[in-house]
């Protein structure tokens, strides 16, 4: 029997549950003896002229070794603009020079021979600053009134479509138009495991990175050209990563400045954020301001929408700033809309730089076409179920392309949707909500639905949908994976197992999985935008396959036997002969005699569409305003299931951040760029007794387009989960006349609307 | 985030602390569970240059009837006051609102006495005590001295403790039977009370309705006059100011303490509480 | 300052800063780096150690503070012939944890729930967990693990 599709425990645990795990700032080694300890000095003002920067008191502080400034960085450009079509002036220096941006932004570094020395002495550091007006808000930052980069003449990173493409009359024929803001508030990574990175440059001239990260290669890539060296000059390194949804993948400016000073000072330096740094340090999420416009006709057909972004990027434009395109992509959803418009413009303001977060940009097109879908329904008085239903796109087993212009491989969301209202009982929960109505029930119960797709495998290796496997079997009959992807949590050295164990008939315990070092795997894509399995594991199970050939041809030799004759008895991890069980050579045996290995590359035809619907049940104190999540109901069909642990594990995380987006989670600015939410006592993090147990109902679709028939399934949860909760809020309170409430859908903005609802002005 | 170097001394008694403060003054701050202390230290909003351990100081740890009162040792932990018998047969207000401090780890470190003398707004147990018109017992160079909670709450986290004294211990009322009620208003489980409300026996606190936890005096006195619950609550926040922050405007607190204070006094009229 | 600390059922007595927290002598010092540090306020509990019978956590207790004490970490929760306590075999077989990072101050904060309370309800485990945050697993797995810990001990109370 196949253990694909099992529930196979992780080869990872033993020693995380034991031992813990080897994080960078865990790691022990000794090329890092003698390490100095970085301290990054890091702005306290959202937008200033530097006038000076004193570190006569730090250099006198004991441990002291040096105190750098940007001044100091005459060897290294700063960053461009990392793509072409972002404003060129948009540069950010490693260390801050004439201006900071953000509160955050680094200013200067520390390095002491102790940790603890070097928080004394970057309290010394003395930096004078002139300030200036801040720009917070992306609607304001696009009026220009004042510049983040002079030399730029605008905020405008780039911009996606055009307005003047916009059809004027996109909704002459509408019976029904709907139009609101929403927006997409930003959000924290919050990994559990902050940045950490160690550097120290060998006699050979070549610098070793340790650096907690989502792609070793991709981060070699990034920092060697933020140092303007050649990237065989430089091994990254990633142990073990606590966690990184999306905000670890690329290269961290601050990982090219340890490296950087590594090789100033001629001794291993290493670095470790702390949490406060990380909540402004690190790249934040989200952070779309959408103006939605839906319109179509009262029996509920749908047949125009429209959706004009502004992304606020933060202050400089890193990977955010073009993440829109992909909210742009996937604007339709699983919509069967005629006309589909959208555009996107990208804008820095003075606040932390904006990256991936689990879903990156797709979630924000869910929230946005789905809170549309709502407010659609509840302008014509139909069910928001039904209304979803008669837009659907019909199931389809052939490449389908939307409105919006993306091309979605295989999918059946009316079955999605079917079974999650089953799971649900959508009809019991709306009996229960009628009663409660009728009762005037001080809580309310409200429903809250969210069909959703997504694309998946979108980036891969060399930004392809491709991945490298090398798959080994060693003669003492362990065999060694290696792979591009980059596990910080997913459990590939169990799944990628489990693909080599299945064809080869190798134990999975004795089957090694190695990723995220450049020496040892040169190529690959990382793991992000849920790309692992459908590419790195299709890698894997195409190595095993060629392994397998190519042990074909070396035991005909041994068996005296044609090739073709041979089959693998994974009872014995051997090939035999057919018909002939006692004509055997084990994979060990043949490679005793010459290195049995294989490495091969894995391309696919293009990326994925996984699809869903969520349903969430929401307990809403009307007094109070305050929501409890009570039920999410689950249907997430990420095609064919490599092991059901795993992407359960993927599913439950993913909707829990996506329950926090709804209820909880927000980085919140005041007027002046100060961050409200810079430490764990202030940041909303979700915690246990905020959510129930979930419940999951299982689909599989499979894709045609990798030999597993796997869609990615990391995102899942936050795309699916956010909308559906959010909406479910508002469902609450939508007999009182609410027809919408941002998120999160704090206490304090559901009894706001609920006063604005009642006419009275709060 | 590390606090700032400071010099470390183990009180062997509360004399011995109290020498220590006299030593030290101003520059010395009690150790007890570290659990408001520490913190405000590693992100450097208190740089105290000594600290006096009395953690160890057993004796303060302790509940015990005395006459008409219980009298709780200021060393007494979150999650001995949650767990006492006493407490829950006498004072089960207090025994409740301990239970619902930080989490169960912060319980089981830090200290009734510590979370008191810490004097923040939005803690539970100081308007615990406010709401019992418990007895603050401060001992110091000059000798022994009983503080009523109305008086112990002096300011945004300030309190009657002097530099050179020490809370020892914290009398209250027993009121077995009595019926109560606590409200504490939060986005998750471990947050800060928005707003917190203690009803009992007639008397209302609240938390994080101004600079200090306060009684609600004018609901109080409607009770007293014999309004009903719904009158008397509506009047919960009038002399209170509630500042806004990003969880809570100031109208929105103001509609919480009405609210809440509903809430706790109709728990508050049930036989023995929620 | 001297301190002596048993640590995993090894005495030790070491020089320390008076400041140095609980949390950097076990990772430092005493080169235990199971322990985590995920935050900087007391929230996490990713440093969630066992000292004299109670978890607490370590980033908020000063290694001075436990002179004295009987200290357990993740390193020493397993049997001495490597068998996993049952709290984490449980956190294994339900899949428990994904990166790791919250996992040894998680099971540490669940084996003291289980010794206050031997058989918790699911609201019981969630609010007795509150103060571990984690990021990957929305807690559903450690609470099934939890429980299924507790239904495994036979409501004896955890050992360490």
């Amino acid at each position: 029997m196949s253990i694909l599709g099992t529930r196979v425990v992780r080869t990872e645990d033993p020693l995380f549950l034991t031992r813990g795990a080897t994080y960078t700032d865990d790691l022990v080694d000794e090329r890092l003896a003698g390490a100095l300890h970085v301290t990054i000095v890091r702005s306290p003002v959202a937008h200033a002229r530097i006038v000076s920067v004193d570190a006569t008191e730090a250099l006198a502080a004991p441990g002291v070794v040096a105190v750098v400034t940007g001044a100091d960085l005459t060897d290294v450009s700063p960053i461009p603009p990392p793509f072409p079509m972002f404003n060129k002036a948009m540069v950010e220096p490693l260390l801050a020079t004439d201006t900071v941006r953000y509160v955050g932004n680094a200013v200067a570094v520390v390095l002491t021979e102790q940790r603890y020395q070097g928080e004394d002495a970057a309290e010394l550091v003395a930096v004078d600053y002139d300030p200036l007006p801040p720009v917070i808000d992306p609607r304001e930052s696009l009026t220009d009134g004042t510049l983040l980069f002079t030399d730029a003449g605008t905020n405008l990173i780039a911009e996606f479509g055009s307005a003047d493409a916009f059809d004027p009359h996109l909704f002459d024929d509408c019976e029904v138009v709907v139009a609101r803001e929403i927006v997409n508030q930003r959000l924290a990574p919050a990994s559990m495991e902050t940045r950490a990175a160690a550097a120290v440059w060998g006699d050979d001239g070549r610098c070793v990175l340790w650096c907690s990260n989502q792609g070793a290669q991709g981060a070699q890539a990034g920092v060697a050209g933020m140092l303007g060296i050649e990237p065989a000059q430089l091994r990254i390194i990633t142990p073990d990563v606590g966690g990184g949804f999306g905000a670890k993948f690329g290269a961290e400016p601050e990982y090219a400045l340890i490296a950087w000073l590594a090789r100033r000072h001629q001794r291993p330096v290493r670095w470790a954020e702390n949490r406060s740094e990380n909540l402004v340090g690190m790249t934040h999420g989200r952070a779309q301001v959408q103006q939605i416009t839906i319109g179509g006709r009262r029996d509920g057909t749908v047949t125009a929408y429209r959706l004009d972004m502004v992304q606020d990027a933060g202050a400089f434009p890193r990977f955010g700033a073009v993440l829109p395109t992909l909210t742009q992509m996937m604007a339709a959803g699983v919509y069967a809309i005629g006309k589909v418009e959208s555009r996107a413009r990208s804008v820095v303001t003075n606040t932390t730089p904006l990256s991936a977060y689990r879903g990156a940009g797709r979630p924000e097109a869910t929230a946005a076409i789905e809170r549309a879908m709502d407010l659609f329904a509840a302008e014509i008085g139909v069910d928001p179920a039904e209304v979803r239903r008669r837009n659907l796109v019909p199931p389809f087993t052939e490449p389908f392309t939307t409105a919006a212009g993306a091309v979605y491989d295989t999918g059946d969301y009316p079955a999605a949707l079917t079974a999650a209202l089953a799971a649900a009982d959508y009809d019991g929960l709306r009996a229960e909500q009628a009663e409660r109505r009728a009762r005037g029930d001080v809580v309310q119960t409200g429903i809250g639905l969210s069909v959703y797709v997504e694309i998946t495998g979108g980036v891969g290796e060399g930004g392809g949908p491709r991945e490298n496997a090398t798959v080994e079997v060693h003669a003492d009959g362990t065999a060694t994976i290696l792979t591009g992807t980059s596990p910080h949590g997913q459990g590939h050295a169990t799944a990628w197992a489990m693909l080599a164990s299945d064809q080869l008939g190798i134990p999975v315990e004795k089957i090694t999985v190695r990723h995220g070092d450049t020496d040892l795997v040169p190529r690959g894509g990382g793991t992000a935008g849920s790309r692992s399995l459908q590419q790195g594991g299709s890698a894997v199970h195409k190595a095993t396959e060629e392994l397998i050939e190519l042990a074909k041809q070396r035991a005909a030799d041994v068996l005296e036997a044609n090739p073709d004759d041979l089959v693998v008895d994974t009872s014995r991890a051997a090939l035999t002969v057919a018909g002939s069980p006692d004509a055997a050579v084990s994979f060990a045996d043949l490679a005793a005699t010459e290195r049995l290995f294989v490495q091969t590359d894995f391309t696919a035809p293009g990326p994925t569409f996984p699809f869903g619907t969520h349903v969430a049940v929401v307990d809403v104190d009307t007094e109070s305003g305050k929501a409890t999540l009570r039920r999410l109901v689950a249907v997430d069909d990420a095609g064919i299931v490599l092991n059901p642990l795993l992407a359960e594990g993927q599913r439950h995380g993913g909707i829990a951040q996506g329950v926090a987006q709804a209820l909880y989670e927000e980085v919140v600015y005041d007027a002046d760029g100060n961050p409200l939410t810079a430490t764990f006592a202030d940041y909303p993090f979700l915690t246990a007794p905020e959510v129930p147990s979930f419940e999951l109902v299982p689909m599989e679709t499979p894709t045609p387009y990798n030999p597993l028939g796997a869609k990615g399934i990391g995102e899942a949860g936050t795309i699916g989960a956010t909308p559906a909760v959010q909406n479910a809020v508002i469902d609450a309170v939508a007999h009182l006349g609410v027809r919408h409430i941002e998120m999160p859908t704090s206490p304090q903005r559901v009894w706001t609307a609920i006063q604005q609802a009642n006419g009275v002005d709060s | 985030m590390i606090p700032a170097a400071f010099d470390y001394v183990r009180a062997g008694s509360v004399d011995d602390a109290l020498a220590l403060l006299t030593e030290h003054g101003e520059d010395a701050k009690l150790l007890a569970g570290g659990h408001s202390l520490l913190p405000m230290m590693k992100l450097r909003l208190a740089m105290p240059g000594v600290l006096v351990d009395v953690g160890r100081l057993t004796e303060l740890s302790y509940v015990r009837v005395d006459g008409d009162q219980v009298a709780v040792g200021a060393l007494t932990r979150h999650r001995e006051v949650e767990s006492s018998p006493v407490l829950r047969a006498e004072v089960p207000l207090l025994a409740h609102a301990a239970s619902l401090v930080g989490d169960p780890q912060i319980r089981r470190r830090g200290t009734l006495g510590g979370s008191l003398v810490h004097g923040d707004p939005a803690a539970d147990l100081p308007t615990a005590v406010l709401a019992l018109d418990g007895v603050l017992v401060l001992r110091g160079p000059s000798g022994r001295r009983e503080v009523p909670a109305t008086e112990f709450f002096a300011g945004y986290f300030q309190t009657a403790t002097g530099p050179e004294e020490m809370l020892v211990e914290i009398r209250l009322p027993r009121l077995a039977g009595a019926s109560w009620g606590f409200e504490k208003f939060t986005r998750r489980a471990n947050d800060w009370a928005i707003v917190g409300v203690a009803a009992v026996d007639g008397r209302v606190a609240l938390a994080n309705m101004g600079g200090t936890p306060l009684r609600a005096t004018a609901t109080e006195r409607a009770l007293a006059s014999g309004a009903a619950v719904a009158d008397a609550a509506a009047l919960a926040d009038q002399g209170t100011e509630p500042g806004a922050d990003m969880h809570a405007s100031t109208d929105y607190r103001r509609h919480l303490a009405r609210l809440l204070t509903r809430r706790a006094l109709t728990a508050a009229s049930g036989p023995s509480g929620p | 300052m001297r301190v002596r600390v048993t640590v995993n059922g090894e005495q030790r007595e070491d020089e320390v800063e008076p400041r140095l927290l609980l949390a950097h002598y076990l990772r430092e010092v005493c080169g235990l780096r199971g322990t985590n540090i995920g935050c900087d306020t007391t929230s996490c509990g990713a440093c969630t150690v066992d000292v004299d019978g109670e978890a607490v956590k370590s980033c908020t207790v000063l290694a001075a503070q436990a002179d004295g004490s009987e200290v357990t970490t993740i390193e020493g929760l397993a049997g001495a012939d490597g068998e996993l306590h049952p709290m984490q075999a449980a956190f294994r077989a339900e899949h428990g944890l994904q990166c790791g990072f919250c996992t040894p101050g998680m099971v540490m904060a669940a084996v003291g729930l289980l010794r206050d309370n031997p058989d918790p309800s699911e609201a019981e485990v969630r609010s007795g967990l509150e103060g571990n945050f984690c990021r990957c697993t929305g807690y559903h797995n450690i609470v099934r693990a939890v429980r299924a810990a507790a239904a495994g001990m036979n409501g004896t109370g955890a050992r360490a």
